[in-house]
C-alpha cells in the first residue's frame, strides 16, 4: 500500500497551522497506480470528505482526497483511507440467496423478488400494510431514500419505517426541531477557521471526525487558538487538548448544562437584545436553571464547582462560539433535553448564523442527512410535518395520490417501535437494508429472538453476510458506494455527488435498483394508473427529490449532478437566492417556526407528548427560536449492590460501525483487533485485575468477555467499545450490546446505549480454574457439612 | 363551606393516580417507555397529592360516601396485550380527567376565598395534568392503527 502517511500511527497527519485559510494537504492510499480517477465523497463517518476513488483495470486501487473541497481541502482519516479494500472483498454477497428447509440456499432475483412481493401481499391481504416495516440505514444514498420513502408512503402507505439513524441521529435531528423548529444544521465547518472557542459535548471527535478534529488542531496550532471545553467522562484523545474538560458521571447531561446556563445568566452574560427579538421561552428557561448552582451540580455529576465556573466562564465570555454535540449526549438520559441546552447557549449569547458561530448536532453516518431529510425514517420528505395536512396535502399532489394513501395519522413509526410490533407480532415482514441490527441494536439477545421468530419474514440487504442476514429469509446482495451514482449529504449540510467508479461484483444491484424493482412488481401506481415511481435513474431521481425540497429549508433546487461534478461540495439551501449554497441557516435571526412552515408542533421533553397543531398556533412564535428547560430525571437503571458499575459503550477511531468494511482492512483491523473493556486503575486494584486480564463484564440481559484495559476513566466506570461482533470470531461473547438496555428517550426515541449496570469479574484464566477448584474442595470440607 | 369536599376530591383522585400509572406501568412492562412515562406520571402524582394535603389540613377534607366514583369503576385489575394497553390508557385518560375538573372547580373556589397559595397549587395540578393528558393521547392515537387493524 503506498500512502502519503501511515495513518495508522500518524492518525491525523502533519500540522499545517491555520494563517488566514486552511492550507490543502492532499491525502492518498493506493495499492497501485489508478488508470483514471472517479469524483466521490468517504461514506466511513458523518464528516462527508471530498474525495476521488482511485480506478485500474476496472477495479478500485485506492482513495485521495479532493484538493478544492470544502469539507477538507484534500485530507482524509485512517478510516476513508483504508476502507474501500472492503469492496474488493472475496467475501461480497454476489447472488441472492433464499432459506429453504433453515438454510439459505442461492436463488436468482426474480426467484427472490417474486417471494417478496408474495408475501408482502399475503400480509397486506390480512393486515393492511401495517404488517410490513422497514428498517433502513445512514449509509444508502439520497436517492435511494427519496425512492423508498416514496414506496413506503404512497405505495404501501405503511408508517412503519426507520433507519438505524434512530441510533445514531435521531437526537440530533429532534434536538434541532425542537429549538429552531426544523432539523437543518445552523452552521459551518469553515466556523471553526474563526473561532474564539470550541465546546465539545460527549463527542470525541478526535476520534469520529478525524478530519474536522485535523481543522481544529491547525487552529491551535496558529496564531490565536481557539479556547477548547470537552465534556465527556473519559479521558480521551479530544479531551487531552482541552482547556477545560469536565467529566461528569453517566447520566447527567442536564445537571451539567443547567448549572453551566445558570452561571451564564447570573454573571450576565447573556445578549438581552437577541433574547427578546429572536427567542421564546427565556424566563421559564432561567426558573428551571436557577435549581443548579455549581455545588449541586458537583454533588451530583461529580464535575468540582470551580470547574465548571471556569468552564462557564469561557463560555460565557467568548465572542464566537462552535459546539458540537455526539452519543454522549444523544445516546444518553434525557438526549434530547440535554442537546437543546447547546442550542440554548447559543441563543441566549446571540452566537449563531454568523462566521465563527456554528451549532453541528453530529451525524453519526455519512448518509445520514438524507435518511431524515428524503422520509426514509420518522420524518416526512423534505422536513414537513405529518400533522399538518397541508404538508401531507403537498406530498400527495408532487406524487398524484390521494391524500388518505400517507399514512400521517400519528408519528411515522420509530424503529424502537418497529421492532416491539414485530416482537409483539403484528408486524409480520421486516425489510432491513444496509445495516446489522444483530450487533448494533440494544439487548442482543431480544434482537436475535425477534429475527429468529418463526411468524416473521426478514429480508436483509446487504454486501456481506452479517450477523444479520445469518437469520433473514431473503438476503439480496448490495452494490455499494464506488458502484453506483448518487448524492448524500454531511452534518453542515454540503451535498457531495459519488459517481459510479466500478461495476458491482456478480449480480450484486444497487439498493435504488432493488426497490424500483420492487416497486413495479408490486404495481404501485399513481392516481391516474401511472408508475408510483416515476425515475429510472439516480439522476431522475435527484431531479424529483428537487421538485420535493423546493420551498423547504433544504432546498436542492439550485443543484444539479453537473454543478455537484467537478468541483467542491455545496452546502444547502441552494436555489434561486442562494446559487452557489449557503455556510449558515439562521442570519437574519428568523427561524423556522412559524405555524405554517415548521416541521413539528413540538413536545414535552420529559413525556414526548406531542403538541397539537391547535396547542401551537395559540402560542406561534412566527419566526423566533424556542428556549426549552427540562430538569433532571435521574437513568432507569444505576449502579447497586449486584450490579456496582456504570457501563458505557462507543467508539474506536479505527472502526465504523460493525467493522463489515473496516474490519475487512488488514491495516485498520490490525490497529485495533479486539474489543476490551477499559477500567480505572482504582477498579483494577480492586478487582485485582492486570492489563490484558480476560474480564467477564456482565448486565442484567447478558455478559461478554474482553480483556481488560486499565486507565483513562473515572473509578466506577467501565468502557467498551460497540464495534465488535461475531462475523470473524464466534470463540466468545464480545459484542458490547449484549449488556445494553431497551429504552430511549421520550422525544427523539434514540436508545439509551451510554448508561446500564453492570458487574465485572476476572475470568477464564488458567490461575481463575485452580482458585475456582480450591474454592470447590473448600466447600466440599467445610466443616459441619457431610 | 363545602370547600373540602373539592379538596377531598382531587387529594383522592391524584392518590389514584399515584396507583392507576403504577398499575398501568407494571401491566405493561413490555412497552417500555409505557412503563417509564407512567412511572414517571405517577411520581408528577404523588407530588400533586402532597401539594394539596397541606390544604386538606388547612380546610378539612369532607368525604362523603360515593362508591360510584369514576375512579373505582376503572383500571380494577390489570389486563396484557395491545387492546389492553389501549383500553388501560383509555382509563388513565379518564381519571385525569376527572381529576383536572375537579381542580378546576377547586380554583374557583379558592379564587372566590382569595386563597393565593391554593391558586398557585391549583394552576399547577392544572398544568401537570394537562401534560399527563397530553402524554396519553399521544400515546393511545400511535397506539391505535396497530391495535386495531394489524395485531392478531
Amino acid at each position: 500500500m503506498q500512502a502519503s502517511r501511515d495513518s495508522i500511527i500518524d492518525i491525523w497527519g502533519e500540522r499545517s497551522p491555520y494563517r488566514g485559510e486552511w492550507p490543502v494537504r492532499v491525502d492518498q492510499c493506493t495499492s497501485e497506480e489508478p488508470d483514471h480517477w472517479v469524483q466521490s465523497a468517504c461514506v466511513l463517518c458523518s464528516n462527508g470528505c471530498g474525495i476521488d476513488i482511485g480506478v485500474k483495470n476496472g477495479r478500485i486501487v485506492g482513495v485521495r482526497g479532493r484538493k478544492e473541497d470544502i469539507v477538507n481541502f484534500g485530507r482524509m482519516g485512517p478510516k476513508g483511507l483504508h476502507g474501500w479494500v472492503a469492496n474488493n472483498s472475496k467475501d461480497r454477497l454476489t447472488k441472492p440467496l433464499i432459506r429453504e428447509n433453515g438454510k439459505l440456499r442461492e436463488a436468482g432475483w426474480d426467484e427472490a423478488m417474486n417471494l417478496i412481493v408474495q408475501r408482502s401481499k399475503e400480509i397486506i391481504e390480512k393486515q393492511t400494510s401495517l404488517g410490513i416495516g422497514f428498517y433502513t440505514s445512514g449509509q444508502l444514498f439520497l436517492e435511494e431514500y427519496y425512492t423508498l420513502g416514496v414506496i413506503g408512503k404512497a405505495g404501501l402507505g405503511t408508517p412503519h419505517m426507520d433507519g438505524n439513524t434512530r441510533l445514531c441521529t435521531a437526537t440530533s435531528a429532534a434536538a434541532l426541531k425542537a429549538s429552531f423548529g426544523s432539523d437543518g444544521q445552523p452552521g459551518s465547518y469553515s466556523d471553526i477557521d474563526t473561532t474564539d472557542c470550541v465546546l465539545h459535548f460527549g463527542h470525541n471527535i478526535a476520534s469520529q471526525q478525524t478530519v474536522l478534529w485535523m481543522r481544529i488542531l491547525d487552529r491551535l496550532a496558529g496564531p490565536n487558538p481557539p479556547k477548547v471545553v470537552v465534556i465527556d467522562p473519559r479521558e480521551t484523545y479530544t479531551a487531552q487538548k482541552a482547556t477545560v474538560h469536565l467529566a461528569p458521571k453517566p447520566g447527567t447531561n442536564i445537571p451539567v448544562m443547567n448549572g453551566l446556563l445558570h452561571l451564564i445568566i447570573t454573571a450576565g452574560h447573556i445578549n438581552r437584545a437577541y433574547i427578546d427579538a429572536h427567542t421564546v421561552g427565556f424566563e421559564e428557561l432561567e426558573k428551571i436553571v436557577t435549581e443548579w448552582p455549581p455545588e449541586r451540580v458537583e454533588k451530583l455529576s461529580g464535575v468540582p464547582a470551580a470547574k465548571l465556573r471556569e468552564a462557564a466562564r469561557i463560555l460565557g465570555t467568548t465572542r464566537s462560539l462552535v459546539s458540537t454535540v455526539l452519543q454522549g449526549v444523544y445516546q444518553s438520559m434525557q438526549a434530547t433535553a440535554a442537546a437543546v441546552q447547546i442550542n440554548n447557549l447559543h441563543l441566549v449569547r446571540g452566537l449563531i448564523g454568523s462566521d465563527g458561530c456554528g451549532i453541528y448536532q453530529m451525524n453519526g453516518q455519512p448518509t445520514a442527512q438524507n435518511t431524515r431529510e428524503c422520509g426514509a425514517d420518522g420524518d416526512l420528505p423534505a422536513f414537513r410535518n405529518w400533522s399538518n395536512k397541508e404538508h401531507v396535502q403537498q406530498l400527495a399532489g408532487l406524487w398524484n395520490v390521494e391524500l388518505h394513501k400517507i399514512p400521517h395519522w400519528s408519528p411515522p413509526t420509530h424503529a424502537m417501535q418497529i421492532w416491539r410490533f414485530a416482537e409483539a407480532g403484528s408486524i409480520k415482514m421486516l425489510w432491513i437494508s444496509g445495516t446489522n441490527p444483530a450487533v448494533s441494536m440494544p439487548e442482543l439477545s431480544r434482537i436475535r429472538e425477534i429475527l429468529q421468530k418463526e411468524d416473521l419474514f426478514v429480508v436483509a440487504q446487504d454486501a456481506f453476510m452479517t450477523e444479520t442476514t445469518k437469520f433473514a429469509d431473503v438476503v439480496l446482495p448490495a452494490a455499494i458506494w464506488g458502484e453506483k451514482t448518487g448524492c448524500y449529504t454531511n452534518v453542515d449540510r454540503t451535498v457531495h455527488i459519488s459517481h459510479k467508479a466500478v461495476e458491482p461484483p456478480g449480480e450484486a444491484r444497487s439498493d435504488f435498483d432493488i426497490f424500483i424493482d420492487y416497486s413495479r412488481r408490486m404495481g404501485f401506481k399513481d392516481k391516474d394508473g401511472a408508475d408510483l415511481i416515476k425515475w429510472n435513474t439516480p439522476e431522475e431521481a435527484f431531479e424529483a427529490w428537487k421538485e420535493c425540497t423546493r420551498g423547504r429549508p433544504c432546498d436542492y433546487t439550485g443543484m444539479s449532478y453537473s454543478k455537484l461534478t467537478g468541483g467542491s461540495g455545496i452546502q444547502w439551501p441552494c436555489n434561486e437566492k442562494f446559487p452557489e449554497g449557503s455556510h449558515h441557516l439562521y442570519t437574519d435571526g428568523v427561524f423556522n417556526t412559524a405555524a405554517d412552515y415548521c416541521e413539528t408542533y413540538g413536545h414535552d421533553l420529559d413525556t414526548g407528548a406531542a403538541v397539537t397543531q391547535e396547542e401551537y398556533k395559540a402560542i406561534d412564535p412566527n419566526g423566533k427560536a424556542f428556549l426549552k428547560g427540562s430538569d433532571y430525571i435521574p437513568p432507569h437503571e444505576a449502579p447497586d449492590e449486584e450490579y456496582p458499575l456504570w457501563l458505557t459503550t462507543g467508539r474506536l477511531v479505527y472502526h465504523f460501525h460493525t467493522r463489515t468494511k473496516t474490519g475487512r482492512s488488514k491495516e485498520l483491523h490490525e490497529a485495533a483487533p479486539d474489543g476490551y473493556v477499559q477500567i480505572s486503575e482504582e477498579d483494577a486494584a480492586k478487582y485485582n485485575i492486570a492489563e490484558g486480564d480476560m474480564i467477564e463484564v456482565a448486565s442484567r440481559r447478558g455478559k461478554i468477555v474482553e480483556p481488560a484495559k486499565i486507565g483513562g476513566i473515572g473509578p466506577g466506570i467501565v468502557f467498551v467499545p460497540f464495534h465488535y461482533g461475531y462475523w470473524d470470531n464466534e470463540e466468545r461473547p464480545r459484542a458490547a450490546n449484549e449488556l445494553t438496555i431497551t429504552e430511549w428517550d421520550a422525544v427523539s426515541k434514540q436508545p439509551h446505549f451510554k448508561y446500564a449496570a453492570v458487574k465485572i469479574s476476572k475470568t477464564g484464566g488458567i490461575l481463575d480454574k485452580i482458585g475456582e477448584a480450591i474454592e470447590t474442595i473448600k466447600e466440599k470440607f467445610k466443616p459441619g457439612e457431610t | 363551606m363545602h370547600i373540602g369536599k373539592y379538596i377531598s376530591l382531587v387529594h383522592r383522585t391524584e392518590i389514584d393516580l399515584v396507583k392507576a400509572f403504577r398499575l398501568v406501568a407494571d401491566a405493561h412492562r413490555d412497552e417500555v417507555d409505557v412503563y417509564q412515562i407512567c412511572m414517571l406520571l405517577s411520581s408528577w402524582s404523588q407530588s400533586l397529592s402532597d401539594d394539596v394535603q397541606i390544604f386538606a389540613e388547612k380546610y378539612g377534607e369532607e368525604n362523603d360516601d360515593e362508591p360510584d366514583r369514576l375512579t373505582q369503576t376503572l383500571l380494577k385489575k390489570a389486563r396484557k396485550g395491545g387492546m389492553a394497553l389501549l383500553r388501560d390508557l383509555h382509563d388513565l385518560y379518564l381519571i385525569v380527567s376527572e381529576a383536572e375538573v375537579c381542580c378546576a372547580i377547586l380554583q374557583q373556589g379558592a379564587a372566590g376565598l382569595r386563597d393565593d397559595a391554593l391558586m398557585l397549587t391549583c394552576e399547577e395540578i392544572e398544568r401537570q395534568s394537562k401534560r399527563q393528558l397530553s402524554w396519553i393521547y399521544t400515546r393511545m392515537r400511535s397506539a391505535a392503527p396497530q391495535t386495531l387493524i394489524a395485531a392478531g
